[in-house]
C-alpha cells in the first residue's frame, strides 16, 4: 500500500469540526423556523453580502482542506513489520499543493523569475569563476532560453488557465441555474434569462460573476504555479504562494475558534447577570469589568509569555513542531477569547435586563417555570441575534489582531505559517536593493481580500439581523443600484 | 457632584485589586519563580544554586502570600506578593529584570515621546473623522456617501502594519522626505513625528469615520430634527446647529476614555518608528521576557483605563444635564 495514512486530529482541528457541526445544527434549526429564516433571506438578497460570501467560501474551502491532517505511512521494511508512520503531519492542502511545497529554491527570487534575485559566484565549465544570477532549480526550469521564451510561455499558461477556469465556471453556472430553476419550478432557459437580467430575488448574477473572476485568476495561478514561482520565493526559497495559502487556515482559526471558545462564557454569564440580578449580577459585572480594564494586548502578552515559560520548561509534553505550534495557536485563541468575551457579555446582560421585564417572561414566571428554563427557552433565543452579529463583526478584527500580535512576538508559533509571521519576516526586506516586495504584496492581497469580504458580509448580516437598523431609513448598504435610485429620486 | 466622584473612585479600588491579584496569579502561581529562573538562565545545564541565587537577588525566594516563619506583621509583608505586587498600588514598580533600571523613572521619561505621537493623532484625528463623517451624513444616500463608506470599509480592511510599512517605504525611502525612524528630544523632533502621526491618522480613518457617520445618521432621524426641518430651516443649519451639537455628546464622551491611555502610546507604531516611548518599552520587555516590566505595564494600563472610565462618567454629567447623580 503506497497511500496508507493515519488521520491526525489536532486540537484546533477538533474545534473546527465542532464549529462546523454547530453551524450545521444552526442552519438545520433555522431552516425549520420561518421567523429565523426571514433575516437570513435578507442577507441572501444583499449584493455586497453575497459577493463577500462567495469570496469567503473560497477561503473557507482552503481552510478546511488545510484542516484535514494525516500522517503518511512509511514504506514497509519487512512484510511482517507493523505499520509505521512518518512523524511529519500533513494536510490535504499540502498533498494538493505538493509541487509548490517541495520545489524549494535556495533563496529569494522574484515572481515569474527564472534566475535568482542576487548574484552568486559560480564556476564555469572551463574552471573560470564569475559572478552572475544563477538559474533557479525549478522556476522556469523547462525553458531553454528564458529571455526570449518566457513571455510567450506565461501567456500560454494564462490562456490555459483561463480556458480551464471558463470550463469549470460554465459547469458551475449550469448546475446553479439548474438548481434555481428546479427551486422556482420554471424552465431552465427562463431561469437563466431572469438570472442574467438580475430579476431574481437572490443576486445569483453577482455570485456567478464573482465566482468567474475568482476561477479565472485561480486557475491561471494554478497552471502557472506548476512552472514558475508566481509570487516568488522567500528568504529560504519557499514558494510565497504556498506560504500564503497555508496562512489562510491560521487566520480563519483565530477568527472563528476564538469566538467558539468564548461564546459559552459570555452567553451563560451574560444571561445570568441580566436575568438573576442581585449578587450574581454584581459578581459577574466585577469579573468582566476587571478583565476589561486590562489593556488586551498587554494581557495577551503576559499570558502568552507565561505559556511560553510553561512550554519551554516542559518540552516532553509537546513532541512535534506541529503539535507545539497547534497548542500555541489554541492557547492564543483561548486568551484572545478571554479578552474579548467581556463586551459580548455586557451586551447580553443589557438585553437580558430588558427582556426579563417583558410580559411573556413574566407570564412564564407566573406559571412557575424554573429559572434556568426561562433563561434557556425564553431569554437565550431572543438574544441570539446579538451573538451572531458580534461573532461576524468580530471576525475581521481578530484576523487583523493576529498579524499585530505575531509582530509583537506574542502571536502564533514562529514555525506556523500566518499573515503575521509573513509580514514580520518580509518587512525588513524592503530595505534591500533591489527591493524584495513580493512576500509583503502577497500577504497584503490575500489578507485584504479576506478581511474586506468578512467586513462586507458582516455588514449584510448586521443590517438583516439588527432590529434597530431596520427602522433606519437612509442606510445605503452595498446595494449599488438602490442607493443610486434613492439619489435619483431625491429621497 | 463631589460625592459622586468620590464614590466612583472608591468603586475603582476593588477593580484594581482584582487586576493586581490576576497579574500576581499569572506571573507567580501559574509559573513558579523557579520556572522563570530556568527560562532566564537557560533550560538545560543550570545548577540549583544558580536558580537559588537568581531568586534571592530578585526577592523571589520568599513565600508567595503568607510567611509563616516570620512574626507579626512581617507574616504578610515579608512575601513575594507584598514586595512585588502590592507595591504597585504606590506606583512603586521596582527594577527591570534585564538591566536593573528603575521602572518608574523609565516610565516618567518615556511618557513624553509616547504622548508626542499619540496626542496629535488623537486631536487631529477627531477633527478629521468628524468632518468627514459629517460630510457623508450631509450627502447621505447619494453616490458621494456611498463611495465614502466604501472607502472607509476598504481602509479598515487593511492591517495597520501595511500603512506603516507602506508609509516608511514611500515617504522615507523613495521620496526621502523624512527619516525612516528615530526621535529627538528637542524641537527638531517634528521631522520624526510627521510620518508616525500621518500613518496613525490614516490607520484610524476608516473605522472611526464610519462609526461617527452612524451616530450622525441616528441623530438625523430624531424628532427634533424633523421639527427643525418643518420650521423651514435650511439643511445646513439643521446639520451644523442641531445635529452636530447633539451628536458630539456621544462622540466626545466616548473619546474621553481614551485620553489617559494616550500616555501608553502605540506598541506597533512606536516600535516600527523607533520612538523611545512606553509602547516600544513594552515591546522590548516582551522580547527580552522581562516580567517585572510587563507586570508594571499591565497595572499602569489598567489604572489609566479606569481613570478614563471615571473621567467619562464625569464628562457625561457635565455635558448632558439630563443625567443626575443620586
Amino acid at each position: 500500500m503506497i497511500f496508507a495514512f493515519k488521520p491526525v486530529v489536532l486540537w484546533t482541528d477538533a474545534l473546527i469540526f465542532a464549529l462546523i457541526a454547530a453551524i450545521a445544527l444552526f442552519v438545520w434549526y433555522t431552516i425549520r423556523h420561518e421567523h429565523l429564516r426571514a433575516p437570513w433571506r435578507k442577507v441572501m438578497r444583499s449584493t455586497g453580502g453575497m459577493m463577500a460570501a462567495t469570496v469567503l467560501s473560497v477561503y473557507v474551502l482552503i481552510g478546511i482542506l488545510d484542516t484535514l491532517h494525516y500522517q503518511r505511512a512509511l514504506p514497509l521494511e519487512k512484510q511482517t513489520a507493523e505499520m509505521r508512520f512518518a512523524p511529519e503531519v500533513l494536510s490535504v492542502l499540502d498533498a494538493l499543493t505538493e509541487p509548490l511545497r517541495l520545489k524549494q529554491e535556495r533563496t529569494f527570487s522574484a515572481p515569474f523569475a527564472t534566475h535568482a534575485h542576487s548574484k552568486e559566484t559560480m564556476q564555469g565549465a572551463d574552471g573560470t569563476t564569475r559572478r552572475d544570477y544563477p538559474r533557479l532549480k525549478f522556476g522556469g526550469a523547462h525553458l531553454k532560453n528564458p529571455q526570449t521564451e518566457r513571455a510567450a510561455d506565461v501567456a500560454r499558461g494564462v490562456l490555459q488557465g483561463i480556458a480551464l477556469g471558463a470550463l469549470i465556471w460554465t459547469l458551475a453556472s449550469v448546475i446553479l441555474t439548474g438548481i434555481v430553476a428546479a427551486h422556482r419550478k420554471t424552465s431552465f432557459a427562463g431561469t437563466s434569462g431572469a438570472l442574467w437580467r438580475g430579476e431574481l430575488d437572490v443576486p445569483w448574477r453577482t455570485v456567478l460573476v464573482t465566482l468567474g473572476g475568482l476561477l479565472l485568476v485561480g486557475c491561471s495561478l494554478a497552471v502557472l504555479s506548476g512552472r514558475y514561482h508566481v509570487f516568488g520565493t522567500d528568504k529560504v526559497g519557499q514558494d510565497v504562494l504556498w506560504l500564503t495559502l497555508k496562512s489562510i487556515r491560521t487566520g480563519l482559526v483565530i477568527g472563528t475558534v476564538t469566538t467558539l471558545v468564548m461564546l459559552p462564557f459570555a452567553l451563560v454569564l451574560g444571561i445570568m447577570a441580566g436575568y438573576l440580578k442581585g449578587w450574581v449580577d454584581d459578581v459577574i459585572q466585577y469579573v468582566y469589568t476587571t478583565l476589561h480594564s486590562i489593556p488586551s494586548v498587554l494581557l495577551i502578552a503576559a499570558a502568552v509569555l507565561m505559556m511560553q515559560v510553561y512550554m519551554d520548561t516542559r518540552p516532553e509534553i509537546f513532541d512535534s513542531v506541529t503539535r507545539r505550534a497547534d497548542f500555541r495557536l489554541l492557547f492564543l485563541c483561548i486568551i484572545l477569547g478571554v479578552t474579548s468575551w467581556t463586551s459580548l457579555c455586557r451586551l447580553l446582560r443589557g438585553e437580558a435586563l430588558k427582556l426579563r421585564e417583558l410580559e411573556y417572561v413574566q407570564a412564564a414566571q407566573a406559571f412557575g417555570v424554573p429559572r434556568w428554563k426561562i433563561m434557556a427557552r425564553h431569554i437565550l433565543p431572543n438574544v441570539f441575534h446579538i451573538v451572531i452579529i458580534t461573532t461576524v463583526l468580530g471576525f475581521s478584527g481578530l484576523v487583523l489582531a493576529e498579524a499585530v500580535l505575531s509582530y509583537v512576538g506574542v502571536g502564533v508559533d514562529p514555525a506556523m505559517n500566518s499573515f503575521g509571521t509573513m509580514i514580520n519576516a518580509a518587512r525588513l526586506e524592503l530595505a534591500r536593493e533591489p527591493v524584495v516586495w513580493w512576500p509583503l504584496a502577497s500577504a497584503f492581497v490575500f489578507m485584504f481580500l479576506l478581511v474586506l469580504s468578512a467586513n462586507l458580509f458582516a455588514d449584510a448580516v448586521r443590517d438583516a439581523l439588527d432590529p434597530r437598523a431596520r427602522a433606519q431609513v437612509a442606510r445605503p448598504s452595498f446595494h449599488w443600484r438602490r442607493a443610486g435610485r434613492q439619489a435619483g429620486s431625491g429621497a | 457632584m463631589l460625592r459622586y466622584v468620590i464614590r466612583r473612585i472608591l468603586y475603582a479600588i476593588p477593580i484594581l485589586i482584582g487586576v493586581n491579584l490576576l497579574t500576581f496569579a499569572l506571573f507567580f502561581v501559574v509559573n513558579t519563580p523557579e520556572d522563570m529562573a530556568r527560562m532566564q538562565l537557560g533550560v538545560k545545564r543550570v545548577t540549583p544554586e544558580a536558580i537559588e541565587n537568581w531568586k534571592r537577588d530578585r526577592g523571589y525566594d520568599k513565600p508567595l502570600m503568607l510567611n509563616s516563619a516570620a512574626a507579626g506583621l512581617a507574616k504578610v509583608t515579608d512575601t513575594v506578593f507584598w514586595n512585588h505586587s502590592a507595591r504597585l498600588f504606590l506606583l512603586d514598580f521596582g527594577k527591570a529584570e534585564s538591566d536593573g533600571r528603575d521602572i518608574r523613572h523609565q516610565i516618567a521619561t518615556r511618557m513624553g515621546p509616547s504622548l508626542a505621537i499619540a496626542l496629535p493623532v488623537f486631536l487631529v484625528g477627531m477633527a478629521t473623522y468628524i468632518t468627514f463623517a459629517l460630510l457623508m451624513a450631509l450627502f447621505r444616500a447619494t453616490y458621494l456617501d456611498l463611495s465614502g463608506v466604501v472607502l472607509c470599509v476598504a481602509a479598515m480592511s487593511i492591517s495597520g502594519m501595511f500603512y506603516i510599512i507602506g508609509g516608511q517605504y514611500l515617504v522615507s525611502k523613495l521620496w526621502n522626505l523624512v527619516p525612516i525612524s528615530g526621535f529627538a528630544g528637542d524641537l527638531s523632533a517634528w521631522r520624526f513625528m510627521v510620518l508616525p502621526v500621518a500613518v496613525g491618522l490614516i490607520g484610524g480613518f476608516g473605522e472611526s469615520s464610519r462609526w461617527y457617520r452612524t451616530i450622525f445618521l441616528e441623530e438625523i432621524n430624531r424628532d427634533y430634527v424633523r421639527t427643525a426641518r418643518a420650521k423651514g430651516l435650511p439643511e445646513g443649519r439643521v446639520l451644523f446647529h442641531h445635529v452636530l451639537r447633539n451628536a458630539l455628546i456621544p462622540i466626545l464622551t466616548g473619546a474621553v476614555v481614551a485620553i489617559p491611555t494616550l500616555f501608553l502610546g502605540s506598541l506597533v507604531t512606536e516600535s516600527f518608528f523607533g520612538i523611545p516611548g512606553l509602547g516600544s518599552y513594552t515591546i522590548d520587555a516582551i522580547n527580552s521576557q522581562d516580567f517585572t516590566v510587563v507586570r508594571s505595564m499591565v497595572f499602569l494600563g489598567s489604572l489609566l483605563y479606569i481613570v478614563g472610565l471615571i473621567l467619562t462618567d464625569i464628562s457625561y454629567t457635565i455635558v448632558d444635564p439630563r443625567i443626575r447623580f443620586e
